[in-house]
């Protein structure tokens, strides 16, 4: 967990499909990410974003297509442990039978096999560097923390794998928007001291355009290319205007 | 029906494929053992006493009235350790513990727990399947020992307490003991461990395979006791089969 500005890993999808009983889901998807980037997927609900990252992850096989991560076919990345990936689910994804420590050590103690002696301090460092109390809530059980504190524990929980890429599904969903400013400010902090690339997705106006290096449009499971929040904000295309400049006091008279 | 056997067999294989794994988890299987055995130990209890002297209260009336006193001992003792003890002990476990399993396996799948888990690279069925299935391969053959004993206890006080049967309990013991071997009380064991691994088998496949929501978690649940219960008499036939044929 030292801090590293190398280890992030460069991410390329092409031409990715999936279909769902015969309904395509993903279609054609093209993605590239350089090494130590913020790459932000936003998009409407249901358009596919999160499927698009159970597939980066390896929860799910795509019918077409290719992942590669350092140019490396993910199975293989995955199977020979080539690159570290982690993930920070939408509502955490923390076991629920195991305290915050416990969590956090989860990774270091089954994969890595490492001894507690070993195990402790890392988890120490992880829970400190999201922001939390070692003392006050490393042994709180998960059903005790708030939302916020639930993503703390998350990214802090990707932070003891030492990831080289971390995937955030919709990080600030839930959240006051006090405490997902501190999310994304969280988000970028752990981008920078890490050098870890970072894949978004969200719908989170605010978030992409306030921590994106670069932000792509999802759409009826098809993917527009990466470009900068300032190019995208000068974009004329009536779909992305549209998802950009909805919500507005006018929009619910 | 095919594909569903084959997934609990496929299960099963990947299981006892992961047993070298099992020192590792060791804490967890002891932790699991411990839950098991304090969830059905009472319940148990109170069960096999019962069965017992149900069996005893039933036969025993008949059997004296016919001068086969002496049999009343041996009947309590081969049913309740030949048929008895593992059937229903199973049976409870199948309710009691696979339940709980399919239901944590289940919201850990709805909730995005075991994902989390592939994530880190670790393998759900090393983490969570082997400790449980583990625990259950412990815990049913003691369970099935105890309720044997419950069993013929409370067989032999029905027995000296009713006055139709009246038989002492030295009477009772020393028939049971003249008609039991210690090979009747290893087919009740062999068919307990048996009927262990399929409930943990059974039970954790459902979890592990649930879909959609918190309703989907209690389907889960329901299927899973249905089918093991279902699998448990299947295959108790089947065993008992195979004990007569070689006996």
């Amino acid at each position: 967990m030292t801090p590293s500005h190398s280890k992030g890993v460069n991410l390329a999808v092409s031409g990715l499909g999936r279909s769902f009983s015969g309904v395509p889901v993903l279609s054609e998807v093209h993605l590239s990410v350089e090494a130590g980037s913020i790459c932000v997927i936003m998009g409407a609900s249901g358009s596919g974003k999160s499927v698009l990252l159970r597939h980066l992850v390896g929860l799910e096989t795509p019918d077409e297509g290719s992942i590669l991560y350092n140019g490396s076919p993910l199975s293989e990345a995955i199977t020979w442990n080539q690159i570290e990936m982690a993930i920070v689910f939408q509502q955490g994804g923390l076991l629920h039978s195991l305290d915050v420590g416990e969590n956090i050590a989860l990774y270091l103690r089954e994969t890595k096999r490492l001894y507690d002696a070993e195990v402790e301090p890392l988890v120490d460092q992880a829970i400190t560097q999201v922001g939390l109390d070692v003392a006050h809530d490393k042994h709180k059980m998960p059903s005790d923390l708030s939302g916020g504190m639930k993503k703390r524990v998350a990214i802090a929980r990707a932070l003891a794998i030492d990831p080289g890429i971390i995937f955030y599904d919709e990080p600030t969903s839930e959240l006051d928007p006090v405490t997902a400013v501190a999310i994304g400010k969280e988000i970028r902090r752990v981008n920078k001291d890490h050098g870890t690339t970072s894949i978004i997705v969200t719908h989170d106006r605010d978030l992409a355009f306030g921590i994106a290096d670069t932000i792509t449009f999802m759409a009826q499971g098809r993917l527009t290319d990466p470009q900068t929040p300032e190019e995208i904000k000068s974009l004329s295309d009536p779909q992305t205007r549209q998802f950009l400049h909805a919500g507005s006091q006018k929009d619910y008279l | 029906m095919i594909r569903y056997t084959s997934e609990i067999v496929s299960l099963g294989l990947q299981t006892l494929q992961a047993w070298p794994e099992m020192w590792h988890h060791r804490r967890k299987v002891i932790q699991c053992f411990y839950d098991m055995a304090n969830a059905s130990l009472l319940m148990s209890c109170v069960l096999s006493f019962f069965i017992g002297g149900v069996l005893a209260l039933q036969s025993g009336p008949v059997l004296v009235e016919r001068g086969l006193s002496f049999v009343v001992g041996q009947l309590v003792g081969l049913s309740m350790c030949k048929e008895l003890a593992p059937v229903m002990m199973a049976i409870l476990m199948a309710g009691r513990i696979g339940s709980a399993i399919t239901a944590e396996l289940g919201s850990m799948k709805v909730y995005q727990e075991i994902d989390a888990l592939w994530t880190m690279k670790i393998n759900p069925i090393h983490y969570l399947v082997l400790p449980r299935v583990a625990a259950i391969l412990c815990a049913l053959p003691l369970l099935v020992l105890f309720s044997i004993l419950v069993g013929w206890m409370g067989g032999g006080l029905v027995s000296w307490l009713n006055q139709e049967i009246g038989l002492s309990l030295q009477a009772y013991f020393s028939h049971l003991k003249a008609g039991i071997s210690l090979q009747d009380l290893a087919q009740g064991i062999t068919k307990s461990i048996f009927f262990a691994m399929l409930i943990g088998i059974v039970s954790c496949h459902h979890g592990l395979q649930t879909k959609g929501g918190p309703r989907s978690i209690g389907r889960s649940v329901t299927q899973s006791v249905v089918q093991s219960i279902v699998c448990i008499l299947i295959s108790d036939y089947a065993i008992t089969r195979i004990f007569v044929w070689i006996e």
